[in-house]
C-alpha cells in the first residue's frame, strides 16, 4: 500500500497523539510530499524543543531497522519502551503497514526499506530543524542534543569527534549532554567541548578527590562539576533551566582509562538538589532534563525526582512517539525517549506560564530523506567532511542475501558475521562481540562496504584478543552482562544489549535473578562447555585494559574480501525462558522454550 | 573565606585540618574479634551482643547502585537519631563483612564518608548505636560488575 501524503500526515499525527495532542487537517496539493509540507505541524504553546539524541555520527541517510527483541522484565514488562512489531503498533494506535510503521518498528522491514528508503542524515535533518525553528521563531526554539553524537562511524572517530562537533554547530545545537564522548581521552573532550559552539551540560560527571588535588580543569571547584551542571534559557521571556544527565555508568560500561579523572553515577539526589535550586532561586518557569540515563532509568529517576516537567532521554535507543507521564510527589513529568541514528527528531511544544508548564504537544518526527530536501549548507560541510576519506569508506567488502542488523536483545544478523570473522580469523572455538545498539542496517544484495562495517565497529578500544578461558570464566561474562541488561531495577542496568556469542549456545532465563539466567551452554556441535575446561574464545572492546589484537575492522574486513559473498549459516540466539507471553518479543529466530 | 572544594582537600590534605579526623574508633577499644568475624550476623553479634537491629530511614547510606572500582567504593554514613554512640559499616559478602566502626565523641556530627573495598556484588548495611543500646540500620545493594558492553 502505497501511502498518499494525507494519509503520512494523519497518521504522524495519531501516532503522537491521544492526550493533549489533535490531528492536523491541512490539505495539501500533490507532490507537496516532495517539499516536506507532510511535516507540517500545527502550532502550540509558546517555546519549542527539538529534540535528537544517539545520532551515532551518521552524517548521511542511513537503514535502521527497530529490534523484533526488547523484553522488560518485571515492572517493565510490557510497558514503553518494552513492545515490539504488533504489540508497539497496537499500543500506540499506529496502523500496520504505514510508512509510520514502518519507522517505529522492524516489521516486513526488508520490503518496507525499499519503498520508504533510507533514514537519517544530517542535511536532511538540517532540513527539518530549520523548518521547525523558523516556523516558532529562534529565539523561542531551542534545539536539544542527547549525546553519543561523536562516536560511530569511521570519520568520527578518524576526527576524534571533530567532524560531528562541526556538522552539530552548524545544525545549530544549543545544548548537549553526552556518553559515547567519554571514549575519547579527557583532554579531546574538553577540546571538543571548547569548539562546540552550544553548551555541554552534565550535573553528574564530577572530578575524583584526587584530581582536584592535582588541579584537573573543572567548570566549578567548589562542586567539583567538570561541565556546567545546567543553563537556563529564556523563550518568549520564559525562563527554561536545561539539566545535563550524562550516561551514568560510562566508567563502568566503558573505558575507566580514557576518562581517569572523572567519576559518573545517577546522582539523583544531586539532581533533586539542583531542581529546587533553580525552582527557588533561579525561579525558571520550566525545568528540563537532557539525560542520557536510557528510558527505563529516567522513568525511575522521573518517580524519585519531584519539579521536573520534561525528561528528553536517549541512550536505549527507543523510538517512542508518546511521551510517557510518570506521577512523583511534586506532580507529574513526562519522559520521551527520541530513537537513534538520526532517525527521529523529537518535538516538544510547550505552553509555560509564570512559573509552571501549562500544556503540551509532543511529536516524533521520522526522518525520512526522500522526503526532505537536503540542506545545502550541510550538505557541502559534510562532503568536505568525508572528502579525505571517501574511497577508504566506500571499499566495496563483500554482499549477503540476508538483512544485515544489529540491534535487538541477542545477536543480531551484524554480529553474526562480527563473531563468525573472530573465529575464523583469530582460530578460535568461540567469539563475543558486545551488544552496542548502534551500528545501521544492510538490505539483502547491499555492498557491505568499509563504511557499515564501521557503522558497528567504529571507536576508541577496538582490539581484539583471543585468549583461553575456562567455562565458568565465559558463564561469568554472560551472566554479568545479562544482569545489566535485564536486572529488575533500572537504576542497577547500564543499557546496551546481552554480549553476542559465536560458537557456542545457551538457554536464557531473562526474568531469573542474576547468576541464574544462563545455562546448558553447549559448543555448536552440541558438546556441553563444562566450568573447568578452556576453549578458545575470541573477542574484542575490552573495558579493563588494551587487548593485544588488531583492530576489529580489520578483522571483520579480512573475513568479507576473503568471502566476497558471505553466508550466515548459524545464528547463535540463546533459547529463551519465560517470556512466551512478553510483547517484548516478536518473530524470534530462536527457540523460545516458556 | 568560603573554601572551595578543591581549597578544602587541599587543606585537609596538608594536614592543617586533619586532626579532627582522626578515627576516633582509633582511641576506643579495637574492635578486633567483630573486625576478624568472616560472617555478617557473627560480627554484628560481636560488635552488639545484645542489641537486635531495626530498620529505619534515619539512618542514611549514600553509596553507588553499581561501583565504579570495587576496591575503592565511596560510601557516606550518616543519622538524623539523637545521642548517637557508635556507627558501622558491613559488607555482606566481603570475606570480613564489618569493614569501618566509628565510636563517636557527644555532640560529634554523625557522618563520615569513606571508601571500601568489595569483592563482589553485595549489600552494604550501615548501622548505628544509640546510646540507649539500640541499633537501627538501612541497608543497598552495590553491584560489582566486570563492565563493558554498554551502547
Amino acid at each position: 500500500m502505497a501511502l498518499n501524503r494525507r494519509e503520512f500526515i494523519h497518521l504522524l499525527a495519531a501516532g503522537a497523539g491521544a492526550g493533549l495532542l489533535s490531528a492536523c487537517g491541512r490539505d495539501m496539493s500533490p507532490g507537496a510530499l516532495k517539499d516536506g509540507l507532510a511535516y507540517d505541524l500545527p502550532t502550540f504553546g509558546n517555546a519549542r524543543l527539538l529534540h535528537i539524541t544517539d545520532t551515532h555520527a551518521q552524517l548521511l541517510p542511513i537503514y535502521f531497522r527497530e529490534p523484533n527483541v526488547n523484553l522488560g522484565v518485571g515492572p517493565m514488562k510490557g510497558r514503553p519502551p518494552h513492545l515490539v512489531g504488533h504489540h508497539f503498533l497496537k499500543y500506540f494506535g499506529i496502523p500496520e503497514g504505514t510508512q509510520l510503521a514502518h519507522a517505529l518498528t522492524y516489521l516486513d522491514f526488508e520490503e518496507m526499506a525499499q519503498r520508504y528508503g533510507k533514514v537519517g542524515g544530517f542535511a536532511h535533518l538540517a532540513t527539518l530543524v530549520n523548518k521547525y525553528r523558523n516556523e516558532f521563531g529562534p529565539d523561542n526554539t531551542l534545539l536539544l542534543d542527547g549525546g553519543d553524537t561523536w562516536q560511530g562511524s569511521g570519520t568520527a572517530l578518524w576526527t576524534q569527534g571533530e567532524d560531528m562537533v562541526k556538522a552539530c554547530n552548524a545544525l545549530g545545537v544549543d545544548v548537549m549532554t553526552g556518553h559515547w564522548e567519554f571514549t575519547y581521552p579527557e583532554e579531546v573532550v574538553l577540546a571538543n567541548v571548547e569548539k562546540f559552539k552550544g553548551e555541554f551540560v552534565a550535573q553528574n560527571v564530577i572530578a575524583t578527590e584526587e584530581a582536584l588535588f592535582d588541579d584537573v580543569p573543572v567548570f566549578d571547584e567548589d562542586t567539583g562539576h567538570v561541565f556546567k551542571p545546567y543553563t537556563i534559557k529564556t523563550l518568549n521571556g520564559h525562563r527554561v533551566a536545561i539539566i545535563g544527565q550524562a550516561f551514568p555508568y560510562t566508567p563502568i560500561a566503558n573505558p575507566k582509562r580514557f576518562i581517569p579523572h572523572w567519576t559518573f553515577g545517577i546522582r539523583d539526589s544531586e539532581m533533586q538538589n539542583i531542581v529546587n535550586k533553580v525552582r527557588e532561586q533561579e525561579k525558571v518557569d520550566a525545568v528540563i532534563v537532557l539525560s542520557h540515563n536510557g528510558m527505563d532509568v529516567d522513568l525511575k529517576m522521573a518517580s524519585v525526582v519531584s519539579g521536573i516537567d520534561v525528561i528528553l532521554g536517549g541512550h536505549t535507543h527507543d523510538g517512542v512517539p508518546k511521551p510517557v507521564l510518570v506521577e512523583n510527589t511534586g506532580g507529574k513529568t513526562l519522559v520521551t525517549n527520541a530513537g537513534s541514528n538520526g532517525k527521529f527528531l523529537g518535538v516538544l511544544d510547550l505552553d509555560i506560564g509564570k512559573g509552571r508548564v501549562k500544556g503540551y504537544r509532543y511529536h516524533l518526527m521520522p526522518v525520512f530523506s526522500r522526503l526532505l530536501a537536503p540542506d545545502q549548507a550541510m550538505e557541502s560541510l559534510i562532503t568536505e567532511l568525508r572528502r579525505p576519506y571517501v574511497d577508504k569508506l566506500e571499499e566495496k567488502l563483500a554482499v549477503c542475501d540476508e538483512l544485515l542488523y544489529r540491534r535487538g536483545n541477542f545477536n543480531g544478523t551484524f554480529d553474526q558475521i562480527i563473531c563468525d570473522a573472530q573465529r575464523v580469523v583469530g582460530d578460535a572455538q568461540i567469539s563475543l562481540s558486545p551488544g552496542f545498539r548502534w551500528g545501521t542496517t544492510v538490505l539483502p544484495g547491499q555492498d557491505i562496504t568499509m563504511e557499515r562495517v564501521l557503522d558497528q565497529t567504529a571507536m576508541t578500544y577496538p582490539e581484539t584478543y583471543v585468549r583461553e578461558m575456562k567455562g565458568a570464566d565465559i558463564k561469568r561474562i554472560l551472566e554479568d552482562v545479562c544482569d545489566n541488561l535485564f536486572n529488575k531495577d533500572p537504576y542497577y542496568q547500564q543499557g546496551g544489549d546481552m554480549v553476542r556469542v559465536g560458537g557456542m549456545d545457551y538457554v536464557c532465563e531473562p526474568g531469573a535473578e542474576m547468576g541464574q539466567r544462563i545455562s546448558h551452554m553447549t559448543l555448536d556441535d552440541g558438546t556441553p562447555i563444562e566450568a573447568g575446561k578452556t576453549y578458545k574464545v575470541a573477542g574484542w572492546a575490552t573495558v579493563g585494559s588494551k587487548a593485544p589484537g588488531a583492530p576489529i575492522w580489520e578483522v571483520v574486513s579480512t573475513y568479507l574480501r576473503d568471502n566476497k559473498s558471505v553466508k550466515i549459516n548459524k545464528l547463535n540466539v540463546p533459547k529463551l525462558k519465560g517470556v512466551k507471553d512478553n510483547p517484548g518479543i516478536e518473530d524470534y529466530p530462536g527457540e523460545i522454550l516458556s | 573565606m568560603k573554601l572551595s572544594r578543591r581549597g578544602a582537600l587541599k587543606r585537609l590534605l596538608a594536614g592543617s585540618a586533619a586532626v579532627f579526623l582522626v578515627p576516633v574508633s582509633a582511641l576506643a577499644k579495637w574492635a578486633e574479634k567483630a573486625f576478624n568475624a568472616t560472617k555478617l550476623d557473627e560480627a554484628i553479634k560481636l560488635l552488639w551482643p545484645n542489641a537486635k537491629l531495626e530498620k529505619s530511614d534515619k539512618v542514611r547510606l549514600k553509596a553507588p547502585e553499581i561501583a565504579e572500582n570495587g576496591a575503592v567504593v565511596p560510601v557516606t554514613i550518616g543519622s538524623d537519631l539523637p545521642n548517637v554512640k557508635s556507627m558501622a559499616i558491613f559488607v555482606e559478602k566481603n570475606p570480613s563483612p564489618l569493614t569501618s566502626k566509628f565510636d563517636l565523641f557527644k555532640d560529634a556530627k554523625p557522618e563520615f564518608s569513606l571508601r571500601i573495598r568489595m569483592g563482589e556484588t553485595s549489600k552494604v548495611i550501615a548501622a548505628v548505636e544509640t546510646t540507649d543500646g539500640k541499633v537501627y540500620f538501612t541497608e543497598k545493594e552495590v553491584k560489582v560488575t566486570i563492565g563493558g558492553c554498554g551502547g
